[in-house]
C-alpha cells in the first residue's frame, strides 16, 4: 500500500511530458541564427569594402551635393562621391582597427587577468594599479596623447586603441579567475599537489574563456567607436582614406549649409555595426552559459 | 573612527593614482617626436644655432626625462603650466576661463541625463517587459551605440539647421561685444551642447536604473511588502528608490571619464570654447603645455568623480559601512 504522497507523486510521474507551449525553433535555434546573421552582415562588409574597387567612390565633379535617391541611396559629398560606397569601405576599415585592436587588447586582457590571480597578491596589486592608472584619464584623452606621442596617422591610432582597451577586459577575466580559484575542484586540485601552472591551464582557463570571447566581442564596438572619434577630431586616419571619422568630420563642414544626408547615412551604419556587435555579445553570453543556453 | 580613516585611505590611494598619471601623461607627450623649439619658433625661423642650443639650455630640454619631470611638476604645483602655443596666453588663464564654459556644460548635461535617466529607468523598469520597457531599451541600446559627434551633427543639423531655432555653434553670438551678450543669449547657446551631452549620456543610467529595478522588484522584501497590502506607488517609493537611488548615483559620479570625452567631442562639433576644443587644437599644433595641462584637468575631472563615488559607495552605504574596510 503506497503513502498517499508517494501516490501523487507516482501519478505526476506517469503524466505525459507537455509539449512546449511555444511552437516553432526554441530560444537557442533564435539566438544561433541572429548571431549567424549578424556575423554573416559584418562579413559582407568587410570583404566587399576591403575588395571593392576605387573607382565606385571615385571623385566626379558633376555629381556633386546629389540629395540620396537612385543611383546615389547615400547622396554625394562635395567631390562627387558616392557616399554609400564610401560608408562601406570605411567601416571596413573600422572593423580592421577593430580586429586588431581586440587580438591585441584580448592578449593582455587574458594574459593579465589570469596571471594576476594565479602568480601572486604582489603581482595582482601591480596589475590592478596598472588597471587604474589607465582608467585614470578619461580614454579620449589617453588616446590623444598617445597618437601625439606616435605623431597622429592610421599608426597612432592603431597603437593607440589596440593597447588601451585592456583594462576591462583584464577586470572580468581577473574577477572570473578570483571566483573559480576559491571554488572547491580547484582548491582540491591544489591540495593533490598540482602545481599553480597547471591548474591555471587545466582547470581555470577552460572556465574562463566563455567570459573571455563575450568580452572580446564587446570590446569590438569600443573600439571602432574611438577609432571614429579619434578620426574625427583629426588625430586618426588622414583625410583621403575612407573612413567613418573622416567622412563625418567632412560632413560637420557642410552641415550648415543643410547637407543633412552627409551625416545621417554613414553615422547610422557606424551604429547598425556597433549594435550587431552587441547583439553578437549578447547572444554569445546566452549561448555559452550553461543555465540560458539550453531554454 | 573607521569611516574617516577609510575615506582617508581612499583620498591618499587616489592622490598616489593621480601622481602616476600625471607622471604617464608627462612621459607620453614627452616622447613625441615633436621638437620643442621648432613648436615653439615655427619652422622657418632665423634663429642661430648658438641662439637655439641656449634655449635649449635655458628650457632644459637636454635634462634627462625624470628631471624634466619634476621641473613641470614643481612649477604646476606653484600654478604656473607654462605659456600656450597656440593661444599666446599662459596656460593656466587659458584653462581657468575654459574650463569654466565646459564645466557648465558638463554639470548641466550630468544632471539632466541624470535626473531623466533615473525615472525613465524606473518607469521601464516597473512595466517590466512591456512595449514601453522593450523601446526604452532599444532606444538606450541605439543611444550607447552612437558616437556623441555624430548625435551632435544630427542635433546640429536638425535644430539648428533645419529649423533655426539655435545658433549653429560658439558661445556667444558672433561679432557681439563681450559686455553686450546677456544670459539670454548664453543660454540660447547652451541649449544644444546640453542636448546632445544628455543624450549621450542618459542611455548608460537609464539601463542601469532598469536593471537594478527589476532585480530589487524581485526580491523577497518586495513580495513581503506586497503581502502586507502596499500599493506599487508606496511599494517604489519607500521601498525600490532607496535601494536604487544610491548605486546610481554613484555609476553617475563613476562615468566622469565618458563625459569628459563626450564634452570633448561635443566642443569640436559646437565650436564651444572650452577645455574640449582647446586640447583638440593643441594635440594638433604640437602646443604641449596646453596639451599637458588640459590632460591633467581631465585626470583631475575623473579624479573626482571617482574620489566621490567610492566615499558614496563606501561611506554612506550602511550595509558598507557596518563591513567596515574597504576590500
Amino acid at each position: 500500500m503506497l503513502e498517499p504522497g508517494l501516490r501523487a507523486v507516482t501519478a505526476a510521474l506517469k503524466k505525459p511530458v507537455p509539449r512546449p507551449l511555444v511552437k516553432g525553433p526554441n530560444t537557442r535555434t533564435m539566438v544561433v541564427a541572429t548571431v549567424s546573421a549578424c556575423l554573416a552582415y559584418l562579413l559582407v562588409v568587410f570583404f566587399w569594402g576591403r575588395f571593392m574597387d576605387p573607382g565606385l567612390y571615385a571623385v566626379n565633379y558633376a555629381d556633386k551635393f546629389l540629395a540620396p535617391g537612385a543611383g546615389h541611396p547615400f547622396g554625394t559629398d562635395f567631390m562627387g562621391r558616392d557616399m554609400f560606397f564610401r560608408s562601406i569601405r570605411g567601416l571596413s576599415t573600422s572593423l580592421v582597427i577593430g580586429v586588431i585592436a581586440a587580438a591585441v587588447s584580448s592578449v593582455i586582457g587574458l594574459a593579465l587577468g589570469i596571471l594576476s590571480a594565479v602568480v601572486g597578491k604582489a603581482f595582482d596589486k601591480v596589475v590592478l594599479w596598472g588597471v587604474d592608472l589607465c582608467m585614470g584619464l578619461p580614454h579620449l584623452v589617453l588616446l590623444i596623447l598617445i597618437s601625439f606621442m606616435l605623431g597622429k596617422g592610421a599608426y597612432g591610432v592603431t597603437v593607440g586603441i589596440a593597447l588601451t582597451h585592456w583594462p576591462e577586459l583584464t577586470r572580468v577575466v581577473r574577477a572570473e579567475v578570483l571566483q573559480l580559484r576559491s571554488s572547491v575542484y580547484v582548491q582540491a586540485a591544489y591540495k593533490m599537489g598540482q602545481g599553480r601552472l597547471r591548474v591555471a591551464l587545466r582547470h581555470i582557463v577552460p572556465h574562463v574563456i566563455p567570459v573571455y570571447l563575450v568580452g572580446v566581442v564587446l570590446l569590438f564596438p569600443h573600439a571602432i567607436m574611438h577609432e571614429a572619434s579619434l578620426t574625427f577630431l583629426g588625430f586618426g586616419l588622414p583625410a583621403e582614406t575612407p573612413a567613418i571619422g573622416v567622412i563625418l568630420s567632412e560632413a560637420m563642414k557642410h552641415i550648415a549649409t543643410g547637407k543633412w544626408w552627409l551625416a545621417l547615412f554613414p553615422g547610422l551604419m557606424l551604429v547598425v555595426t556597433v549594435v550587431l556587435f552587441d547583439l553578437i555579445g549578447d547572444g554569445m553570453k546566452k549561448l555559452l552559459n550553461p543555465h540560458s543556453g539550453n531554454l | 573612527m573607521a569611516t574617516r580613516r577609510g575615506i582617508l585611505f581612499v583620498i591618499l590611494r587616489m592622490l598616489l593614482l593621480l601622481f602616476a598619471v600625471s607622471v604617464l601623461s608627462f612621459v607620453l607627450v614627452a616622447m613625441a617626436p615633436i621638437d620643442p623649439l621648432v613648436a615653439y619658433v615655427g619652422p622657418s625661423s632665423t634663429l642661430s644655432e648658438e641662439a637655439k642650443e641656449e634655449i635649449v639650455e635655458h628650457w632644459g630640454l637636454s635634462d634627462p626625462l625624470p628631471a624634466r619631470y619634476l621641473a613641470w611638476a614643481g612649477n604646476i604645483l606653484r600654478g604656473d603650466f607654462g605659456d600656450s602655443i597656440t593661444y599666446q596666453r599662459p596656460v593656466a588663464d587659458v584653462i581657468r576661463e575654459r574650463f569654466l564654459l565646459s564645466f557648465v556644460l558638463m554639470m548641466l548635461a550630468w544632471g539632466l541625463s541624470g535626473v531623466l535617466g533615473f525615472f525613465l529607468g524606473i518607469a521601464s523598469g516597473i512595466r517590466g517587459g512591456s512595449v514601453f520597457d522593450r523601446a526604452v531599451k532599444v532606444f538606450c541600446l541605439v543611444l550607447q551605440s552612437a558616437p556623441a559627434f555624430w548625435i551632435g551633427l544630427l542635433v546640429l543639423s536638425f535644430f539648428a539647421v533645419r529649423l533655426g531655432w539655435f545658433p549653429i555653434g560658439m558661445a556667444v553670438p558672433m561679432g557681439k561685444l563681450a559686455a553686450d551678450v546677456t544670459v539670454a543669449d548664453r543660454i540660447h547657446h547652451l541649449v544644444l551642447p546640453v542636448l546632445t551631452l544628455t543624450v549621450v549620456s542618459i542611455g548608460k543610467i537609464t539601463l542601469y536604473t532598469r536593471q537594478k529595478l527589476v532585480e530589487t522588484m524581485g526580491s523577497d522584501f518586495i513580495l513581503f511588502a506586497r503581502a502586507r497590502g502596499e500599493t506599487q506607488g508606496q511599494i517604489i517609493r519607500r521601498h525600490a528608490i532607496r535601494n536604487i537611488a544610491l548605486p546610481a548615483v554613484t555609476v553617475q559620479f563613476a562615468s566622469f571619464s565618458e563625459l569628459f570625452g563626450g564634452m570633448t567631442l561635443a566642443e569640436t562639433v559646437f565650436a564651444w570654447p572650452g577645455v574640449g576644443s582647446a586640447m583638440t587644437a593643441a594635440a594638433l599644433n604640437g602646443d604641449v603645455p596646453l596639451l599637458l595641462g588640459t590632460a591633467l584637468i581631465g585626470a583631475l575631472f575623473v579624479f573626482f568623480g571617482n574620489l566621490i563615488a567610492n566615499v558614496l559607495y563606501g561611506v554612506l552605504d550602511p550595509r558598507v559601512r557596518e563591513g567596515g574596510g574597504y576590500a
